[in-house]
Parts: C-alpha cells; structure tokens; sequence
C-alpha cells in the first residue's frame, strides 16, 4: 500500500497516553471553538475582518494570537521538562522514557524560537509600524497575509507530529549526522524540516516587506532621523532577516537532499561534512538572536520614553548602536563551537568580536538610564518590565561575555549555564518586551486598557518565575551539568531541579493570569475605554488616530516636523489651544481582501504533509495548487476599493471632536 | 535559614569546574572568576543606578526635578560609549592570552612524558585506547597523576563531547575527524566524566569515571590490565559499536593496533590481535 506512503494506522501513538491525550484534548477545544464561532455566526467576520484582511494591523493581530496559541504548547513542553528532571534522578527513570522527553526538547526549542518569539515580534512589527511611519499600510498588503498564513503553516505541521507520528528527536538546530537519516529514520526530522521551510518562506517574504515599508513608505518629512527607535530596529531586523532566513532555508535543503535523495552534504560517508552544517546554521542562528532582541530595545525605548515623560536619551547614539549590532551579528557564528578545536586565533577572533556586541547594548541600557533620569516616571506595567529587563539583562549579558571567552567557555559549553543564560536574554530581555509591548500597544488595537493591578502580578510571575528557574541552572552548569539529560545521574542535584520546577511553575501561574487578565478586562472594558486614542501621553504617531484606528489609519498623511512627530504636534496644539486647521479629505484608495494566503498556505500544508509522509501524488497536487492560487491572484485585475471621501470627513471630524475636548482637558493641566 | 543557604552554597564551589584538579581547568577557572569581577564591577553599580535613578524620579516625588526635554549630554554619551568599550577592551586581552594558552591542541608544558589515549565516542559509551600500552577501557580512564596526558578523539557514530569538568576543557569528538586535547590531573581520585553534547537516546548514560593514580600504581595497572580480559579486535569491536547505554566500565587487555585511525578513516577495524610481547599468558580463544 503506497497510496499514502509512510503513513500507516501505526502512525497515530495509542500506546503513548500523554501524545494521545493532549491530541484529543487539542481537537475537542478546536471543536468547541468552532461550534461556538458558529452558534455566534462569526464566521463571516472573522472571514472578513481577519482571515482574508490585509490590514497591517489585523494581521499583527492575528501573529500575536498564533504566538501567544503557541506559548502556551512550548510552556506545556517546558514544564513536561523540568518534571521529568525532577523526577529521573538516581535510580528512578521518570515518567518520559528518552524518545518522548528528546521529541519534548526539540519541539521546545523549535517552537519557542519560530513560532512564539517570531510571530510575537512580527506582529508587532506589523502592527506598529506602518502607524509610526504615519502610513496606511504595509508596501505589499497581500504577500503580508501570505507570510502571516505560510507561517502559520508550519506551526499546523509542527503540531501535528504530535498526532500523526513524531517529533524531531535532533535538538531544535536539528545537527547532523545525528539528524541523518542514517541515525533519525523516522518522521520527526522531515516534520521540523518541511514546516521550517514552509515557514522561513513567510518570513523572507516578510522581510521583503518590511524592508521596503520602512526605506520607501513613510509620511511627508519623516527622514530616516525622525522615525522612532522601534522603526529602526524594525529595519535592522529586517535586514537580518532578509540576510539570515536564506541561509536557514539553504542549510535546511541540503539536509533534506541527504535525506530524501541520499545526497551527503553532511553524512559521515561520501565525502560529507558535519562541520558545514554547524556553520551554516549558525550563521543563521545567531543573527537570529538579534532579529528578535533588536525589536525588543526598540519597545523598551518607546516604553521608556513614553513612560518617563520625555524623549529618548541619546537618539542619535541608539540609531548606531542597533545598526552597529545588526553588522557585527553576521560576524560571531562561530562562538557556538568554540569546542571544535579550530585553533586559538579563530577562537580569539570571534571571541572578542562576541563581545563588543556588548559595547552597543551596554550603551543601549545606559541610555534607557539617562531616559529616565530627569523625568517623571510612571510606574505603570510596561515600566516595571522594562526596569525587570534592565536588572536581568545585564546579569544576562555577563554570562553571555563569559561564554564568548573560549578558555571559558571551554567548561561551560553547552552545560545548564548555557541554557540559563540564554533562557536570561530571551525571557529576560525579548519576552519581556512582549509583554511591555502588549500591555502598551493593546488599547491602540482594541480601544481598552488591560487591567492594570493583574498586569502587575503577571509581571512578578514572570519576573520570580524567571530567577527561580533559571538561577539554579547556573550553580548546576558549574557542576558540571550538560543539557538535554532525560535522566540525571547526580542524586545532589534535586534540590535545585526542584527550585527550577517551582519557578516554571510560577511562570505558568503567569500566563494562566495573563489570561485571566485578558477575560477581565474584556468583561469590564466599558470601564476601561480608550476614548482619546492616546492612554499613555504618547509621543509617536500611533497615537494620533482613533483607538483602534480606522483600516486608513490617518485620514490624511501627518506632515511630520522632529524627531517626535506626535509629541511636537500635540505640545504645538496645547499651547495654541488649536488643532491644526482641517485639512481637505480625499478619498482613499485601500487593498482589498484576499483570500490568497490562506488557500496558499492551505496548499502549502497539503504539500508538507505529504512530503513528510513520501505521498508524492499528492505532494505534487500541493504544490500546483499553492502555484495555482498565485497565477490566480496575479490574474485579478481589481486589488484595491476607494472608501468615499464622506466617510473619511466623517470619521475625522469625530476624531477631531474628541481631540479638541481631550486638549482641553490637558491644557487646563498644564 | 541564612546559614544553611550559605554552607549550601559554599559547598557548592567544591565541585565541578569550581573545583579543579589540574592546571588547564585551575587556569580557565582563574579566567571565570577574574572576568567575571570586572564585569560585576560595572554590572552591580548599573543595577543600583537603575532602581535609584527609576525610584527617584517616579511621578510623585516632588523633590526630583523634571527636565522634559534633556536628551542629550555629548558628555555622557562618551562615558556611556567608554566604560563598556574598556570593559571589553580588557576582556578581549583576557581572551586572546587565553585563547591561546589553553588552546586544546598545545602540549602542556611538563617534565614527564606525556600519556597518549585515543578516546572513541560510540553509541553510547566512551571507548579509550591506550597505544603505548596496548589495552584499551570502555567508560573507565585511568590515568597517572601529575603526568600529562594527550588525547586524540575521534567519534564511531554522531557528534558527541568529551569532557571531564574538573580537569577543564572540553572538546568535540567529530566522525571523520580527529580533535586533539592535553589534559592532566595534579590530584589522584576519581572524578566524573561525561559527554556534553548530545547524541541520540541513550546520551544520558554516557558517563564515565577518572581514575587518577599515582604514577607508580598507574603502570601497575597497566601492566595488570595487559593481557586480562577479551581483546579488542575487529569481533570485539564489532560487538561493542552495538548501540547500548549505561555500559559498566571494563577493561580489554589486546588492543588491535591501528584500531583508532581505521575508526577515522570509517574502515572496517584491523584484525587480528597480535600476540602480545613479553611472556605474558597468551589470549583467550577470542583473539
């Protein structure tokens, strides 16, 4: 039977509960999900509004529900991990046998990394940045909801090797020849293959995007010296990408040659070569590090400029510092082996270069210091991440120079200090922007603020959560304790797995009230509404539209005069007690809906699934039904609707109703 | 309360790489903790400065005054460009000795003649070779204290690590390849070994023990051991390459010669045992 390949009833784990389990718990909710959407005929609106919507925004939206949908698999993965470590001490082998807890660390890794920190920092890339260029969209609005749908693709593929299957076994760089089909004959490499590609398609293409947004859609007189921090390093991570994603794509195929085609990039005979594959996913995987740190210093220095009452401390000097980290990234791969023995001077030169990555960043927390100083601190939720993140960071950026010390690292490569430093800068320095970015941008989305006090205690979770965890590693990794051990050999090490245990713990109290903070404040939204379309006292242009803004997002394009577009305009109008004069509307001309993306990466899916599976009719049936949807779409002549120039007055002189009330109200502040 | 944190924690500096016992992992601990002074010494100041400086100028303090529109001072900016770029200034000449000082591959300097083992990684379990003396040990290094000992490492299957935290270093055992280590261990005792880089489902219990004995009793042991037990040749060495995981330390008294090049060059192993000098008793039925 070659009709379906590879795949046979044995496919799915009946005899492994928890798989099985958590596969039936997954379709019931999705099941429930839909049955409600359903009875609530939402469909149509969720069609309309989100599904096939080109607007930057809905889809940022959309990237953000995907990466906090896919926190929570990674979480369950985390917590899995940190039980069996503290169980399968000594004599007792814990309740994961090797090849369950092995698919656990790799889905892990891969998940958190490519479908939680990327779509969490993409969406807010593509929620926030065509608003804070002061334009209505992204340059190219379809292939937007393209990206966001192939990624989507590949975090579908990721998950459903928990059902059908298995996971990669291979850690989440996959490195070879362990991930050879020699050493991994099953399913789980061509699953993290083939949804890796399907969704590195998306984020080239996003890349290409926003590229371009940023170097050639920007509003009258903003300069590249006027756009705010989080736009630039917006760009520079973009540029990563543009310069990184290919190179993933590249490593990836030719790990899928060896193993569909029998080729041997990388297999231990036929002149093949383990090494190349360890550096070219390094040149991807560090690079990688700073296409989601980068946006992250671009929210804290937005929060913190906000939040202090005051512009950003040394503009200027953080431009460089992001494009000076965005060069040197490319240039420190190798600090990821340092073990392999390629020699003391390679090892020294890539060593110092690993570090003076720590010069920018050093400069970077100092000036988010010197924001502060002199200002009028508002200790609201993003405020408490951003100082969270300046005190973990630092310690986080120690262990990282330590480690880029090759005598150093030498004894603490690839030991529990590794994980806990890295886990340092993620959480500590990317997951903590997130959230800042969250709270800030959430009543810009949805026209209400998040509880404010259940932010807070969302913020301690995370923050205990953290240090409990991952603190306890560091002593470990000194004792000389590696990653990745389904059993742990060393009785003496318990209490400290059992403290690292607890803070997970702590951390998934966290993100069961982030939850419950979302629920809540839905419920007492009307309390909680952002009538102004500016909650904060911004300072850039977002927050010069309504809350949500309309699918234009400015009914006319803002002349921009200064570094801080909004924050000048808004001081002028205070003083002069004005608005400025009213302009005269026009209509606007917006992309339509498409369906592309989603039919694209419908077949998409189709086709990685059978590829995975060596269904080759059907792979092919794929892969011209994903071409077919874009000759279709390159055949459609109508991409754009005008909305009326009445509509557009409209919805302005409303705006402009509540903004004159609202100056008021400051100006007798003030 | 307090008290057992602390003797909790400063039992924890008696082991691993905090605890060395030879001079590749005194002189990197030594790297550790120096470096990671100098970072403190900017780090703890920052983090003080962060709290004061956010707590100071919260909303309500009224004593703080606001300046909304200072952002930039040329002054700071080169103090805050400064301090870092002489942090890592000095770091980086921190590294570069000691990137190549303890440069896996260098001899260690030392009066003794130093002891070669060629190291193995199999599926799952560490093979060592001792050519000189012509016996070899699965998941077991013995070892002369005080004497140098330089490795060759090579790996039979994936990648895996060599490394034993308390002599320092720890290098990548590479199929194909061959990575080149000098270690040494000033103190007798046994300390643990393992691999740290993972290879697969049995990778957990690829633990090893070191045993360092002084120099006298380590050619006891050699001697002893040569000529015990099976002999490595190519039927023994096929049947120990099968996968297998928490594997007993043993001891094979014949090693095939050229055995560890002809795992490199991924050839089918030598064979047979020669039949070993001196009047040693001849081998069992398996040579």
């Amino acid at each position: 039977m070659t009709l379906f390949g590879r795949l046979t009833w044995d496919a799915i784990p009946f005899n492994q509960p928890i798989p099985l389990i958590t596969s039936l718990v997954v379709l019931l909710a999705l099941g429930g999900v839909a049955v409600w959407v359903t009875r609530m005929k939402a469909w149509p609106y969720l069609w309309n509004e989100y599904i096939t919507s080109t607007d930057h925004k809905r889809i940022g939206i959309m990237y953000i529900v995907l990466a906090l949908l896919m926190l929570v698999r990674g979480f369950a993965d985390a917590i899995m991990m940190r039980a069996q470590q503290s169980l399968a001490i000594g004599a007792s082998q814990g309740y994961l046998p090797p090849e369950h807890y092995n698919q656990i660390f790799s889905a892990h890794g891969t998940i958190m990394i490519f479908f939680v920190a990327m779509p969490f920092v993409i969406g807010f890339m593509n929620f926030v940045v065509p608003l804070q260029l002061g334009v209505r969209d992204v340059a190219f609005p379809t292939m937007n909801n393209v990206s966001f749908w192939l990624t989507s693709s590949g975090a579908l593929l990721v998950n459903l090797s928990l059902f059908l299957g298995e996971f990669a076994r291979t850690g989440w760089l996959g490195f070879p020849p362990l991930s050879e089909k020699a050493f991994s004959p099953g399913v789980g490499v061509d699953y993290y293959l083939v949804a890796l590609q399907i969704s590195g398609v998306g984020t080239v293409l996003t890349a290409v995007n926003f590229v371009t947004t940023i170097l050639k859609t920007r509003a009258p007189g903003m300069s590249y010296l006027r756009m705010p921090v989080f736009c630039w390093t917006a760009l520079a991570s973009n540029l990563i990408m543009l310069a990184a994603f290919p190179v993933l794509t590249v490593v990836l195929g030719e790990l899928m040659l060896d193993r569909y085609l029998g080729f041997h990039f990388f297999t231990n005979d036929g002149g093949g070569n383990s090494m190349l594959y360890m550096n070219l996913i390094w040149v991807w995987g560090h690079p990688e590090v700073y296409i989601l740190v980068l946006p992250a210093f671009g929210i804290y220095s937005e929060v913190a400029a906000t939040f202090s009452g005051k512009p950003l401390f040394g503009y200027r000097s953080m431009v460089f510092a992001t494009l000076t980290i965005c060069i040197i990234s490319y240039m420190v791969w190798l600090h990821h082996f340092f073990t392999m023995g390629a020699g003391g001077d390679v090892n020294a030169v890539f060593g110092i270069a690993s570090m003076i990555i720590g010069i920018p960043t050093g400069v970077k927390i100092y000036n988010w210091l010197f924001t502060m100083y002199g200002g009028r601190v508002r200790f609201t939720v993003p405020i408490y991440y951003l100082i969270g993140f300046m005190l973990t960071f630092v310690i986080g950026g120690l262990t990282g120079v330590l480690l880029a010390i090759p005598p150093v690292d030498f004894v603490v490569h690839n030991s529990l200090f590794l994980v806990a430093h890295f886990h340092q800068v993620i959480i500590g320095g990317v997951v903590f922007a997130l959230m800042a970015g969250y709270t800030y941008w959430f009543p810009k989305a949805f026209g209400f603020t998040l509880d404010e006090r259940l932010g807070k205690a969302v913020f301690w979770c995370w923050f205990i959560g953290f240090h409990l965890a991952f603190m306890p590693l560091y002593v470990l990794g000194f004792w000389g304790a590696t990653r990745r051990m389904q059993h742990i050999p060393d009785p003496s090490w318990a209490p400290y797995l059992n403290v690292a245990f607890v803070g997970a713990v702590i951390i998934g109290l966290g993100i069961v009230l982030t939850v419950v903070q979302l629920l809540y404040s839905i419920k007492t939204r009307d309390q909680r509404r952002d009538i102004t379309g500016d909650p904060w006292d911004g300072r850039t242009l977002e927050w010069l539209t309504l809350s949500p803004p309309p699918h234009y997002n400015f009914a006319v394009l803002p002349d921009v005069h200064g570094e801080e577009a909004y924050w000048t305009r808004k001081q002028t109008a205070i003083k002069m007690d004005q608005l400025i004069a009213e302009p005269d509307y026009k209509p606007i001309e917006m992309p339509l809906n498409t369906p592309t993306g989603i039919i694209c990466a419908f077949f998409a899916s189709v086709c990685g699934f059978a590829v995975i599976w060596y269904i080759w009719w059907l792979a092919v049936l794929g892969l011209i039904g994903a071409f077919a949807v874009f000759v279709w779409y390159a055949w459609q002549d109508e991409h754009e609707h005008i909305i009326p120039v009445e509509e557009v007055r409209a919805n302005a002189r409303e705006r402009r109703r509540i903004r004159m009330e609202h100056l008021h109200e400051l100006s007798q502040s003030t | 309360m307090p008290a057992t944190a602390l003797a909790f924690l400063l039992s924890s500096c008696n082991r691993g790489i905090l605890d060395p016992v030879g001079p590749v992992g005194a002189a990197e601990k030594q790297i550790l903790i120096n470096s990671t002074a100098i970072m403190l010494a900017i780090v703890i100041p920052t983090m003080i400065a962060t709290v004061a400086i956010a707590f100071w100028f919260r909303r309500g303090n009224k004593k703080a005054t606001y300046r909304p529109d200072w952002e930039y001072s040329g002054a700071i900016e080169m103090v805050v460009w400064a301090i870092p770029a002489l942090t890592i200034m000095l770091l980086g000449g921190i590294t570069w000795i000691g990137s190549h000082d303890l440069e896996p591959s260098k001899p260690l300097a030392s009066k003794v003649a130093p002891l070669k083992v060629e190291v193995v990684s199999l599926d799952w379990k560490w093979l060592f070779i001792y050519p000189d003396q012509g016996i070899a040990t699965v998941n077991q290094l013995v070892v002369p204290a005080g004497t140098p000992v330089s490795f060759r490492l090579t790996s039979a299957t994936v990648w895996n690590s060599f490394f034993v935290p308390q002599m320092g270093t720890m290098i990548y055992t590479m199929p194909r390849m061959t990575t080149r280590l000098n270690l040494q261990a000033d103190r007798t005792g046994s300390f643990n070994g393992l691999s740290s880089h993972f290879s697969g489902d049995g990778f957990p219990g690829m633990q090893f023990q070191v045993q360092s004995l002084p120099a006298d009793q380590f050619a006891m042991w050699a001697q002893g051991a040569r000529g015990q037990g099976p002999a490595l040749d190519g039927r023994g060495y096929a049947e120990l390459s099968k996968p297998s995981s928490y594997v007993k330390p043993m001891t094979y008294g014949a090693v095939a010669p050229g055995l560890f090049d002809a795992i490199v060059a991924n050839k089918a192993p030598p064979n047979p045992v020669p039949p070993p000098e001196h009047n040693q008793p001849v081998l069992g039925s398996k040579a």
